[in-house]
Parts: structure tokens; sequence; C-alpha cells
């Protein structure tokens, strides 16, 4: 800052396009590369294991139709999708909450989104017939009830993402209080079903379960890329953002009916997974060395948390599988921890 | 005097409080103009509402002789570029991904970073004085640093207006000074530039045009020179001084006569 000569004589040095803004930084292309040949890995063990272990050139055979196979295309290789797809979308709507709230415990299962969603789909359950159609819109429904009721309890000539997150938690403790209420008034059988489903899991997820929800958390997904550039101006704060150019209401309606729809059609299918959503937007953000909350690495690293925990869900007490929910929430526990103190810390 | 920014009858309100009533101003183009005034006189929320931060209640903010609210925002964004006194910086960013967070309104999906971008955001690092910044995280630096790095985010953003809220503040007193001669170098290539600022002496120094408020009023406009005396002064903030011309740029030096002030002998 050199006052007029500065600007009267600018030194403009052309070079090649630099990791300036948009270009991702050569960390970010590594990283994406080496998560995605997790996720095949990770895919591939899925496949090969289970009640019988099938070797990679079983697999391979029967994927390419040489060989087919009932256990590997029609039971292991939509759990495995599933897994995937659910893990990319809980990472993104995770990654959407924490740039909402700018808050990095700001994600759908701390704030009672999940809880939100599951209680919709009890409803469509217990006094609807409990169909897949029925139970996605009541999950979707319920996702975005909560996220109206915690706007309007946050909302305070605007928002303080901390404020946002502690009412969520709240929120979140009442209406799991609200789930256990309609699982206790329900009929035997259909609460029976509601408990086990309430843990998150893939047991018994099947090609016929798929087919609505991929569609929908495609759409959405392609949506928010579209939109990614948009998200990381307004993490800039409300006024740098909107003087730079970005519809901050449209944005942020966008967000939330991404993050939610999200949330709640992985919830209408697998149940409430707890702990994806919160950690895989920061462990995405830390290995990409990237600014701010950025969607892939969250949505990759989400894929592989997912697929993960489901995969030690079934081998840890073998052959009984458990609920992957609960292994991701015992992991998801200790770092909720963790990050508390840290940001108790830094408060 | 052209004005393509103007402000007609605004009524400012924050929640129940009103700040302003029926204010109205003309920001002269090609100019510098200062924003001065006690503490929470309206200054930061007048310059909100001029760049669509803040909807009158009444009256409108025009450019061109339409209402800004009826730009498109990243129209809008090409023409008035605004340094708040609070941004927000996103955690590991680093300095020249800041600076090039100011091309977002020239941007598109289909058009994501192109040799233009490039060039203003080396121009504008060079500009601040932050070009031997430009890997360091914005965490890192100091107040005064950061205040330089996001004063080169807005010239990035390569607006022919630029209003800035309190942008000396953190700024020790070399870099006070720079930036003002930064903001007085832009003004002589033709940019409008509207700064809030806290030191008189500074405004009458810099500024073309001098815009006095108190109590969400304009007090006194105009040249520097015509407007401030000890009356005004006395007016707007309370305080009882001398004005004097300034040694070095004959603009008028106001020279507070308080109480208690040690004398030298």
């Amino acid at each position: 800052m050199t006052g007029r000569e500065a600007v009267a004589a600018p030194a403009r040095r052309r070079g090649p396009l630099t990791a300036l803004g948009l270009r991702p930084e050569r960390r970010t292309v590594i990283l994406t590369l080496v998560l995605t040949a997790l996720i095949l890995g990770l895919g591939l063990l899925g496949l090969c294991y289970g009640a019988s272990w099938k070797s990679p050139g079983e697999v391979f055979a029967a994927l390419s139709g040489a060989e087919p196979s009932v256990v590997i295309q029609d039971w292991r290789l939509p759990r495995v999708l599933a897994a995937l797809v659910f893990g990319a979308a809980l990472g993104v709507s995770g990654a959407l909450f924490q740039n909402l709230t700018r808050n990095p415990m700001g994600s759908p299962d701390v704030i009672g989104l999940d809880a939100g969603a599951y209680t919709g789909a009890l409803v469509a359950l217990t006094v609807l017939s409990g169909a897949s159609v029925q139970l996605a819109v009541g999950s979707v429904l319920g996702g975005l009830v909560v996220a109206a009721v915690i706007y309007v309890l946050a909302y305070d000539r605007g928002f303080s993402g901390l404020r946002l997150v502690v009412i969520g938690v709240a929120v979140n403790a009442m209406v799991t209080a609200l789930n256990s209420w309609i699982v206790l008034r329900a009929d035997l059988e259909v609460a029976i079903a509601a408990v086990g489903w309430s843990a998150g899991s893939l047991n018994g997820v099947g090609w016929g379960d798929l087919g609505i929800p991929f569609t929908v958390i495609g759409v959405l997904l392609a949506l928010m890329a579209a939109r990614a550039h948009a998200m990381h101006q307004a993490a800039l704060g409300d006024a740098v953002a909107v003087t730079t150019g970005v519809s901050l209401d449209r944005l942020r309606l966008l967000m939330v009916l991404v993050g939610v729809g999200c949330t709640a059609t992985v919830t209408a299918v697998a149940g409430p997974v707890a702990f994806i959503a919160l950690a895989a937007p920061q462990i995405g953000r830390r290995l990409a060395g990237a600014a701010g909350v950025p969607l892939l690495p969250a949505a990759l690293t989400g894929a592989v948390l997912f697929q993960g925990a489901d995969l030690i869900a079934q081998m840890l007490l073998a052959p009984v599988a458990l609920p992957v929910g609960v292994v991701s929430t015992a992991i998801g526990g200790c770092y909720l921890i963790w990050l508390l103190t840290k940001e108790v810390a830094r408060a | 005097m052209t004005a393509r920014l103007t402000a007609r009858d605004i009524t400012l309100r924050y929640g129940d409080r009103v700040v302003s009533t029926r204010l109205s101003l003309d920001v002269p183009d090609g100019a510098f103009t200062a924003i001065v005034g006690p503490n929470a006189c309206g200054k930061s929320t007048l310059l909100r509402a001029l760049v669509r931060l803040l909807r009158p209640d009444t009256g409108e903010v025009r450019l061109d002789g339409r209402g800004i609210g009826a730009y498109a925002t990243k129209a809008l964004a090409k023409q008035l570029g605004f340094l708040p006194q609070d941004p927000l910086a996103p955690d590991d960013i680093k300095v020249r991904q800041l600076v090039g967070r100011g091309r977002f309104p020239h941007q598109s999906l289909l058009a994501l970073w192109s040799q233009q971008d490039e060039d203003a955001v080396v121009d504008a690092m060079a500009a601040a004085g932050v070009d031997d910044l430009a890997d360091r995280p914005v965490q890192e630096l100091s107040g005064g640093q950061r205040q330089r790095v996001w004063m080169a985010m807005v010239l990035a953003q390569e607006t022919p207006c630029l209003l800035l809220d309190e942008p000396t503040s953190f700024l020790d007193i070399t870099h006070q000074y720079q930036l003002l001669g930064l903001l007085a170098g832009l003004r002589d290539e033709g940019r409008t530039i509207v700064a809030v600022l806290h030191d008189i002496n500074q405004a009458c120094r810099f500024a073309d045009h001098l815009i006095a408020m108190k109590s969400g009023r304009v007090v006194a406009e105009g040249e520097p020179g015509t407007v401030v005396d000890a009356a005004l002064i006395k007016d707007v903030f309370d305080l009882p001084s001398v004005v004097i011309p300034d040694p070095v740029t004959d603009t008028p030096m106001v020279v507070p006569t308080v109480q208690g002030a040690r004398r030298s002998r």
C-alpha cells in the first residue's frame, strides 16, 4: 500500500492461473483421489464380506454378469451402495448446516433434524400404513417442521450460530422424548419395528428401497453443487456476501431444503444414523486443508465413514449384524465430547 | 456536481429503534466523501442502507435514477463495493483466496475463474500492500494486516463506487495514512469513495465532501474547508475546540480545548 504510485502503475505480473479462489488446491485433488480409492476399496470389501466370504474375483464376475450371484447383486450391492450414497448425503447435509450455523457442532443430528425426521416417519408408520413413500414424505416434513421451530426460536434480529446450536440441542431432546412417547403408544409390532429402526440400520435394505431415495439425493446434491460457490461466499459474513452478489435468502432456503432433504431421505430408509453428518465435514475439511467447510470432501468422507461403520457393525458381533447407528453413535459420542471441550475452550 | 448514488427521504430502523427519519443526500461522483459524527449517530446504518443491507421504511436509495431494490444482486455488486466493520474470514482461508472472493460478482457457473479475475486479484493485493502475504492464512495475521487484506478483497471487486465502514480502525497511524492515500489515489482514478471516518482531521485532509451526522440527521455537508468550524464541532461532537489551518495541507484542523490537558512549558 504505497498510495498513489501503486495504484497508478500496478505491477502486472501475468502468469499461469494459480490456486486462486476456485481452483482446487493440489491437496484437495490428491485427497479426492485417495478418498475415492478408499471408497472403492471399502465397497469391494463390503461385497466380499458376509455370512460367506466371496473372493474379489467372484465379486467382479458377479458384477460383470459372467457368474450371476443373488447374494452379491441383490443382497450386498444395494447395501454397499446405500451406505456410500447415504454417507455422502449425510456428509453434505452436515456441511450445509455447519455452514449455516458457522459452527462445527451445528449438524442435523445434533440440532434435532434427524429426530424430527424420525418423528415424521413414526407418524407415517403408526397413523398411516407406513409405505415407503409415506415414510419419505413424513421424514422430510418432520425434518422441516423441526428446522422451522429452531429457526423461529433462534431468530433474534439475525442469527448467532451458537444460539441456533444450543436451541437445536434442546429441541433435539424434546423431539426424542416425543418419539419415545409415540413408540410407547403404538401397537406392539409397530413399536418393535420402530425401535429396531431407530438405531439406524441397513439390515435388509434391498433394491426396492433405494430407487426413490437415490433419485431424491441425486437431484438435491446436483442442485447444491451448482450453488456451492455462493455458499462459500456466504461464509464471509452476511454483509460481504450480500454486497458481493449473493442472494442470501434464496441461498439459505436452498441450503436448508437440501440439508433437511438429504437427512430425512436417509432417515426414512435407514433410520437416524448419527455422527456421520457431524464428523464427516470437519474431517474432510481438515484433510483437504481447504477454506471453510467444503461439500465434496464432506461427501467423500461421509461415504467412507458410513461404509466403514457399516462394515464394523457387521463384523463386530458376527454373525449378528449390529445396526450401523450403534457403531456411528459410539464413535461419534467420543468425537462430540472432544469437539465440545474444544468449543467451550474457544468460547 | 453529479451523483449516481442518492438517498431520498429514507427512514432507517433497527428493530423498534428508529435511527434516521426522512434523510436525503447525494454522493458526489468521483469524489472522496467522508461521513463523520459521534458514536451511534447512524453513520454505519446510513452506509448499510446505501448498499442495500438495510431496507428503508420510507423513501428510496437510487443508483443512476433507479431504486437499488430493483437491481439484481450481482449487478449491484458490480457497482457498489462495501467493506463492513466486522467481516468474517472462513477458517484456514489464505490471503489470495480471500482476495479472490472479491471477484464473485464477475463470475458465473460457466465462467468460474478468468485471466481478468487473476489480474484484478494481483493488482488489488499490490495496491493494498498485501502481495507479500499472499500465501499466509488470514487467521494468523495481525489486525492491521487483516484489515488491508479485506481492503484488497473489496478492491478486487473493481466497483466504480466503494463504501467503507471505518476502514482505518485496527490500523496504526502509518497504515491509516497509507490507506487514506490509497483511497485518495482511487478517487484520482475516477472512483467514488464513501468512508465513515473517526478522525475529523483526517477527514478534512483527504475528503472532498464531508457529511457530519448527529442523532441520525445530516447536520452539515459540503467541502470540509467551508463547513468545518468550531461551532459545527461543538454542535456535532459537543466538544469545545479551535479550528486552525492545518500547517501541512491548509485544510481545517480541529484542536480540542478540553480541560485537564497538560501544558508544556
